[in-house]
């Protein structure tokens, strides 16, 4: 922002330059949209599940420190050492910690949003340990030195050709070659082999269950299991509000998860997890990070229902055509907007503004949240907190004072559309931000107040 | 204070009012098919269901589709012929890596979403249906039940260290959203299904 940092209007310019990649980016995002679509509406009672989803996690929120200690208890009871971490800065030395302790320096890692959130790899990484992220898609984008753009679909923002050259030069797929197909059997075969000789395996949490002390693990591609069955420690990352109550509940989210996501009627694997494996280590990290003061914010705890389908991504108008690095934060998009300013309001100010507010993230929203509220709600409070940009605060003033006073608003429409009309070149130019990516409108030829005036006489 | 100690207590004072949990009996629906139901999503997702009468023409199925000298595992309580004797993989996890084919028990199917209930003391090992080229189930008709409701009501408290559901072979989409199998896990999962 106006510290040099780009912001999400800028970094969307550059993604904007290459409006054919814009549109196919737009049009496979609406794709897996459409197919979450034929999934909700093909289950009787989509509704009544979303609403039953919401609850469980709105009494989740509000008994939260008692179920965390009911999954500690049990947790340890099974044979699982937790830990806990105030701050990323503390997860990523509890984990460091478990792997020297060990002597080990190498680890398999399957998806954790959290673990992009606390910047796990690059710490890592610092200290000497060599990470491999095993889902597909995290590796091409770990291959290619970028963060994931997207939390379900990492390398969405990719062309298969880009995955092939990255492939030929890094596992030595033949030059030129595309075929996702081929480029998956490469990987199959690359993974495999650290698969089978990695010691420590790193794994997010999907839910977490008070009740059992029980914690469930969602993929397709069964990179999560691989790592976790093959390696002498097994760590598991999560957040605080990856708690459900009772066993029971999983049927719910395990309903609603798959088919928000990406259209299937569950994910392939979905495995529990409750005892170590004989002669294995099972390590529970319970992260805070923030979580428990935006808990505290009533006009935006909901945001920590969310379950990570990514379905208010792939809806968003503006998320398909800004692309996920455009948000400069681990979670993109809608929900990555209200969480983010969580962390740190000043850097993620912009983010709140990056919606058109059209409702449609709140809509598919499978736990209910009322996403494009709170990203409303956030504007306020950044505005009234002063860290919007010189520019914005000037443009809101003059549009309070114009909207406050008819003369000024009356003067204000015949100027502009006299501009339109007669001096097209003093709003068509790069100047003026409206007119990037968008043609300006046709002037009408008198505003709605002087018809009326005209009109009511007739 | 402890890490713990900080994060619970700030925890409690900021959780809003205890609000109530849901019904979840009015979600379970009405009565459907269910092996029907289960058979078209699993092969909507990849899987592959064959009905049976008899464990032989699993049997055949094995002979025909694996080679001499190639690894098949049988995990049922009988034995499967010459080429699916029945197996003991109490070994490190890791030698299991050149196994072409694994036979399971599985003690449920669930028909809105085609996955199957493993516990681990069906899997010898954890990493068995993963790790395999090709997952082979067996399922009693009479098992599968409609819905994930149903099917945690029917697991209740059962005992297990690890168990998962699984649900067709291995798969990813991360390439351009081109859907391949057979991405980590095993390339193909066939359930048969018995009259039982």
């Amino acid at each position: 922002m106006e510290s040099g940092v780009k912001d999400h209007a800028e970094l969307a310019a550059i993604f904007n330059k290459d409006e054919n990649r814009v549109d196919w980016h737009d049009e496979t995002l609406w794709w897996v949209r459409q197919k979450r679509d034929k999934m909700a509406h093909g289950l009787p009672g989509w509704e009544a599940l979303r609403e039953a989803a919401s609850q469980i996690k709105d009494n989740v929120l509000s008994n939260l420190s008692e179920y965390l200690q009911q999954f500690e208890t049990n947790a340890q009871a099974n044979g699982i050492i937790v830990h806990w971490a105030a701050d990323a800065k503390e997860h990523n030395e509890i984990v460091l910690e478990l792997l020297l302790k060990n002597g080990i320096r190498k680890m398999v890692k399957s998806k954790s949003m959290l673990t992009e959130e606390c910047h796990l790899n690059e710490y890592l990484e610092q200290q000497g340990i060599d990470v491999i992220d095993s889902d597909l898609g995290e590796r091409i984008v770990q291959l290619a030195k970028e963060p994931p753009s997207h939390i379900v679909l990492p390398c969405i923002h990719k062309k298969k050709e880009e995955i092939g050259d990255l492939f030929h030069i890094h596992l030595g797929t033949p030059a030129g070659n595309a075929d996702p197909q081929l480029l998956t059997e490469a990987a199959r075969h690359h993974l495999r082999e650290v698969f089978l000789t990695r010691k420590a395996a790193l794994t997010g949490v999907n839910f977490a269950v008070a009740e059992t002390g029980e914690f469930v693990v969602c993929t397709n591609e069964g990179n999560a299991d691989m790592g976790a069955h093959l390696a002498d420690i097994h760590i598991a990352s999560m957040g605080i509000e990856k708690i459900i109550p009772e066993r029971k509940h999983l049927g719910v989210f395990l309903r609603l998860l798959a088919r928000s996501a990406t259209g299937q009627p569950i994910t392939t694997y979905s495995s529990h997890f409750v005892k170590p494996r004989e002669g294995q280590q099972l390590h529970i990290i319970i992260v805070d990070n923030g979580r428990s003061i935006q808990l505290g914010r009533e006009d935006f705890r909901n945001s920590l229902k969310c379950i990570r389908c990514g379905a208010c991504m792939n809806t968003c108008p503006v998320y398909r055509r800004s692309g996920g690095h455009s948000y400069h934060t681990a979670i993109a998009g809608p929900i990555g907007a209200i969480l983010a300013p969580n962390l740190d309001m000043e850097k993620y100010a912009d983010l709140p503004f990056a919606s058109t507010l059209c409702g449609s993230c709140s809509n598919v929203c499978p736990v209910k949240i009322d996403i494009h509220q709170q990203l409303y709600k956030w504007r306020q409070v950044i505005v009234q907190k002063g860290y919007t940009t010189t520019a914005k605060k000037a443009s809101m003033k003059l549009m309070a004072f114009t909207l406050s006073s008819p003369a000024a608003y009356h003067t204000g429409g015949k100027v502009g559309r006299w501009v339109l009309k007669h001096a097209p070149f003093a709003v068509n130019n790069k100047f003026n931000p409206w007119f990037k990516q968008r043609d300006m409108p046709e002037p009408p030829e008198q505003s709605f107040g002087e018809w009326y005036n005209e009109n009511r006489k007739k | 204070m402890s890490s713990r100690d900080k994060i619970l207590s700030a925890v409690a004072a900021n959780q809003p009012r205890l609000s109530l949990l849901p019904d979840l009996d009015i979600l379970k629906g009405g009565d459907i098919n269910v092996v029907e139901k289960f058979t078209e999503v699993l092969t909507a997702i990849g899987g592959k269901v064959i009905n049976i009468a008899r464990l032989d023409e699993v049997t055949a199925y094995i002979e025909m589709n694996t080679a001499a000298g190639q690894r098949v595992v049988n995990l049922l309580s009988e034995p499967l012929g010459m080429r699916a004797a029945l197996t003991d993989i109490k070994d490190l996890p890791h030698t299991l890596n050149n196994i072409e084919l694994a036979v399971l028990h599985a003690d449920m199917g669930i028909a809105e979403n085609g996955a199957i209930w493993l516990n681990e003391n069906r899997l010898g090992q954890r990493v068995t249906p993963f790790i395999c080229q090709h997952l082979v189930v067996i399922l009693d008709k009479s098992n599968i039940v409609p819905t994930m409701h149903h099917a945690y009501e029917k697991i209740g408290d059962e005992k297990y260290g690890f168990a998962t559901f699984i649900a067709g072979p291995s798969k990813t989409a991360d390439i351009e959203q081109s859907l391949v199998l057979g991405a980590h896990g095993s390339r193909s999962m066939t359930v048969f299904l018995r009259d039982i």
